[in-house]
């Protein structure tokens, strides 16, 4: 299927014992169920929905960074014909603390309430004020201007350093650090201080003959999804409320919602569309409560909302900022004996940054007898930091792995024989506490080493090989779906889990492999939050994993009930009837799954079978990444000539969208590594909230991605599937500046590694 | 209130007339008023390419074009790109190379790829890299949808 | 025998002990029994009864959405961690 030219990069590395199952579909690439409406452009998004009567919302967004709102008037905006309603914080009732876990950390509903439209005080440039809605965008936007706002100006803080320093301006009056159930006295930006520790610090670091310390800054990033955050709602007159919306999780989405209008659960009902991208920043809401609000007081019409890119980077989004700190002790024979590590991470608004996920990264790859990670969650005048992509990893990671490579230099080995001698494997504690079951980094690294990249010859000047590896612990969660036999023996699948990367095309693969039916005749749905039982967000790379599974228990829950039904038609006992290879048979009876379907009105009935699963057993992730890069002395500008990403996947359903997951956290990765960033002017304000600032990688950024999927099937799931979605993001960064380090020398400590801050560094080396 | 421009244009080979106003976009229009919204909004100033159209042919961002300037022009969209008899080798290229994750960015990909292919039947990973530079893809790192169009270069000169 | 590891910042309370052996068959008298040795640690890991918002707990490597009712095998390894999906 790949081009002469160019063959498929792609290898599959089957490990050891116990050998994988022989799969019929499993491991194949069909295309992809919801394909061809994608590739035509009818699949509808979530500013595609048109219903009849639509208003337009639009937002009034605080212009400072950290101010007081003393009066907000809208008589002038009310007063323009065509607005039809306003709404501000007035509006929305007062929340109590309530914690709701969202696949990607957690949220407190009273925070999203605060940062839906602002209270009292404005916390960050682009913070919702008020929105109206109108006949059309262009009257809405008018109105928007014609709101008057006035705002007492605050001292704003937006660099966790200053956050922590004493005298820092204070963004909540009411917040106390957290330590473990315990509050610690007096005002503050740092929302929480969390600790693993284990071993004896002081004597690893005795015993060690080399000692690493370095401090690592790294800035606020985006996850940069290329569709806006748009929505649709209609709230009906007998309080009945629909929601169209792009989410990453309808439940997630109807729950936020409830809690925010302070309204019944089930008199929200999210109609999820197809989704243009979330990677972690589609699980909280921010328009859909407002549109609720605006379709009730405009007299029950149905609102529109769509955020423009601007508002995207400015109200979304993004994930920390950090300072972080490592220090790393080893042997001359190259074992670990100590690590320490301090991650400061900016939260923004509102308390709950990544770095717990970020403390797990940091050395979760590892065998560590003695270490301690310090953790501390910072509220900075910064949108409210949302999960991006195995959330806190990656920074986490960029510190880690370069440290470790430093070692490795210092003692003289090689840097996967140096992960091979001290990475984890089943049976080791995480540092981060519990134990490992069966999981594959050893294998990424054995396949890296044996990889013809790891030996090939760099070809030129200001060139250098980076090597890292990277974790990332991955999500079960709850996962609920229906299936029906068609009188054709397709199969209609009824899910809801928002299909971000092709997760159709892997659901209808596990269903049609334990069905033994072929993939075209499985049809999934993702349907409404009335029409399926509860889903978990897709979100921590959850979904193959825990939808597959509950897939996966339809599937056997079908074949039970046609068993029922061939029992019927042959007048045996149900228990006479065998399933194998897509056959039901009975002594000389035999039916095709297909065969059966089709006579069901004689054999009892239609059949339909649901599930609902809380699943567990998602395994961890892991990969190890290989990167040439060449850089530019004259310019700092860092050209990648090769990358190469092994990862573990359990057992690749789809391999062409693992693959997928693979390039794409690369390709977010090498972003972040050498470009992405918001930039802020002295008074807090974001001065580049555009792609044309804020530069993502384009295709002539990137070299083809080569990819290697290695199969440690996880035993917490019952063909082997491990999430993969995440992991690849966790080693680009380190990657990229170890290659960057053995290309010119230089360590680079801060994160982007863009062409002024690395030509700054040559230019300091130089002289 | 500005009074309404009355535009005529072809839209995928069909007469089209519209009324809009004069500061409206050709995405705006093509969205709102005639209901193709396969062409998607990204970002709204040119930086994206989630919005490509062909304009008489021509490659452009329909975010940065204003509806009255196709009045008299051929517009071509994602809705135009099939054929009566099927998918365009570009659209079955993108299905079979597992080319989408999302598939937000696809359409405006395939239009620029359709227009990179209009001119350039056989062009190198380069070149295709280098036109399909104005259109992000936050899903893919690219890799796929660069061999998804060199493959239906070769689709489309094995048809000839 | 049940093994507890101590969370990092309450082994001020149990005198630095950071792992713990005991005989308990749920979650609830884990916490009953460290408390009873090391009294005011269930108030940092309780709130109103329950599980504080935010922490889980961790049973041979699976968080458990079951809370204090969860039952424990003998043998089982109990950490008390940060309820993140990708961080535990």
């Amino acid at each position: 299927m790949t081009t002469d030219t160019l063959p498929a990069d792609t290898e599959t590395v089957e490990t050891a014992a116990p050998a994988r199952p022989h799969y019929r579909v499993i491991g194949t690439r069909p295309v992809r169920p919801d394909g061809v409406e994608k590739v035509v452009g009818r699949a509808l998004y979530g500013a595609d929905i048109y219903l009849p009567g639509t208003l337009y919302g639009k937002v009034v967004r605080s212009p400072h960074a950290h101010a007081r709102i003393r009066a907000i008037d809208v008589s002038r905006a009310a007063a323009l014909p065509g607005v039809k309603a306003i709404a501000t914080a007035a509006d929305l009732p007062l929340v109590e603390d309530k914690i709701l876990v969202t696949g990607e950390g957690s949220v407190n509903q009273r925070y999203q309430s605060m940062n839906t439209l602002a209270r009292d005080k404005v916390l960050y440039h682009g913070h919702a004020v008020a929105a109206v809605a109108a006949i059309s965008p262009h009257i809405a936007e008018e109105a928007v201007a014609l709101i008057e706002v006035d705002y007492e100006v605050l001292p704003a803080v937006i660099d966790v350093r200053d956050a922590i320093a004493a005298g820092a301006p204070v963004l909540h009056d009411d917040l106390r650090t957290a330590e473990e159930g315990h509050k610690r006295d007096g005002p503050t930006n740092v929302a929480e201080h969390l600790r693993y520790q284990r071993g004896d610090l002081a004597r690893g670091f005795a015993e060690a003959d080399v000692i690493v310390e370095r401090e690592f800054v790294t800035a606020t990033v985006h996850q940069g999804y290329i569709e806006p955050h748009a929505t649709t709602v209609l709230t009906n007159a007998d309080g009945q409320i629909t929601i169209w919306c792009s989410t990453q999780g309808a439940f997630a989405v109807r729950e936020q919602t409830a809690d925010i209008l302070q309204t019944p659960i089930s008199r929200i009902r999210v109609i999820p569309t197809e989704i243009g991208g979330g990677f972690g920043g589609k699980l909280t809401v921010y328009l859909e409560p407002i549109a609720a609000l605006l379709s009730r007081k405009s007299g029950y019409r149905p609102v529109k909302m769509a955020m423009s890119r601007a508002e995207v980077f400015a109200a979304t989004g993004p994930t920390s900022a950090s300072v972080i700190r490592v220090k790393l002790g080893a042997t001359r024979d190259g074992r670990i004996t100590a690590a320490q590590a301090e991650l400061i991470y900016a939260a923004g608004a509102f308390p709950g940054s990544p770095v717990g996920a970020g403390a797990g990264v940091i050395f979760n790859c590892y065998r560590i007898p003695n270490l301690q990670i310090d953790g501390y969650d910072v509220l900075t005048n910064q949108p409210r930091a949302g999960a991006y992509r195995a959330p806190g990893g990656t920074n986490a990671a960029f510190a880690s792995e370069t440290v470790i490579d430093e070692v490795c230099e210092r003692i003289g080995m090689d840097p996967i024989e140096f992960r091979l001698r001290n990475g984890v494997r089943e049976g080791d504690y995480r540092a981060t506490g519990p134990v490992y079951a069966r999981i594959g980094l050893l294998e990424t690294l054995e396949a890296a080493r044996r990889h013809p990249h790891y030996t090939a010859p760099l070809g030129g000047p200001n060139r250098g090989r980076g090597v890292a590896s990277g974790y990332w612990g991955n999500w079960d969660g709850t996962s609920s779906a229906s299936a029906t036999v068609n009188p054709d023996g397709a199969v209609s699948l009824s899910e809801g889990s928002p299909d971000i990367g092709g997760s159709r095309a892997s659901l209808a693969m596990i269903l049609a492999e334990t069905l033994g039916i072929d993939v075209t005749d499985v049809h999934p749905r993702i349907v409404d939050t009335d029409s399926v039982g509860y889903n978990d967000v897709t979100g921590g790379s959850r979904t193959t994993h825990g939808t597959g599974w509950a897939v996966y228990d339809l599937g056997k829950k079908l074949i039970a009930a046609m068993s029922q039904r061939a029992a019927h038609l042959w007048e045996v006992e149900p228990e006479a009837i065998t399933f194998a290879d897509g056959v039901f048979s009975c002594g000389d009876h035999a039916l095709s799954f297909k065969e059966l379907a089709g006579r069901l009105g004689e054999a009892g009935g239609p059949v339909m079978v649901s599930t609902t699963m809380e699943t567990t057993g998602a395994g961890p992730g892991f990969a190890t990444h290989l990167v040439d890069v060449e850089v530019d002395p004259e310019t700092g500008k860092v050209t990648i000539l090769r990358y190469t990403a092994v990862q573990d996947a359990g057992t690749a359903i789809h391999p062409s969208y693992v693959e997928g997951q693979m390039q794409g956290g690369v390709a977010q990765g090498i972003g972040w590594a050498l470009n992405e960033e918001y930039v802020y002017d002295q008074a807090g304000r974001l001065v580049n909230a555009s792609y044309l600032d804020y530069r993502i990688p384009t295709a002539l950024d990137l070299p083809m991605i080569d990819t290697v999927i290695v199969e440690a099937p996880n035993p917490g799931h019952p063909l082997g599937v491990r999430g993969v979605g995440e992991t690849p993001i966790v080693p680009p960064a380190a990657a990229v500046a170890n290659a960057i380090y053995h290309a010119t020398g230089i360590r680079m400590t801060t994160l982007p590694m863009s062409p002024p801050r690395l030509l700054e560094a040559i230019l300091a080396k130089e002289s | 209130m500005t009074s309404r421009v009355r535009v005529e244009a072809q839209i995928n080979g069909d007469p089209v007339e519209f009324l809009c106003e004069p500061y409206q976009s050709l995405l705006e229009v093509l969205r709102d008023v005639l209901g193709l919204t396969g062409t998607k909004e990204g970002c709204s100033n040119g930086n994206c390419g989630a919005c490509n159209v062909l304009l008489d042919g021509v490659l452009v961002n329909s975010c940065l074009v204003l509806a009255p300037e196709v009045h008299g022009h051929e517009v071509t969209t994602i809705e135009g790109i099939a054929g009566s008899d099927g998918l365009h080798p570009l659209q079955q290229a993108f299905l079979d190379h597992a080319a989408l994750q999302c598939g937000i960015c696809t359409p405006g990909f395939i239009v620029a790829a359709r227009a990179l292919l209009d001119r350039t039947p056989h062009p190198t990973e380069q070149q295709v890299r280098h036109w399909l530079a104005g259109n992000l893809c936050r899903c893919t790192g690219y890799d796929k949808i660069v061999r998804a169009v060199l493959a239906a270069a070769d689709m489309m000169e094995t048809a000839r | 025998m049940i093994t507890v590891w101590v969370p990092a910042l309450l082994r001020d309370l149990t005198g630095g002990q950071e792992v713990i052996h005991m005989q308990a068959e749920t979650v609830r008298q884990v916490i009953e029994q460290l408390d009873a040795r090391y009294p005011g640690i269930a108030a940092r890991l309780l709130v109103e009864g329950r599980l504080r918002p935010g922490l889980a707990v961790v049973i041979n490597g699976e968080v458990s959405r079951q809370g204090l009712r969860r039952r424990l095998a003998p043998g089982s390894e109990i950490h008390f961690l940060p309820a993140l999906s990708g961080g535990a």
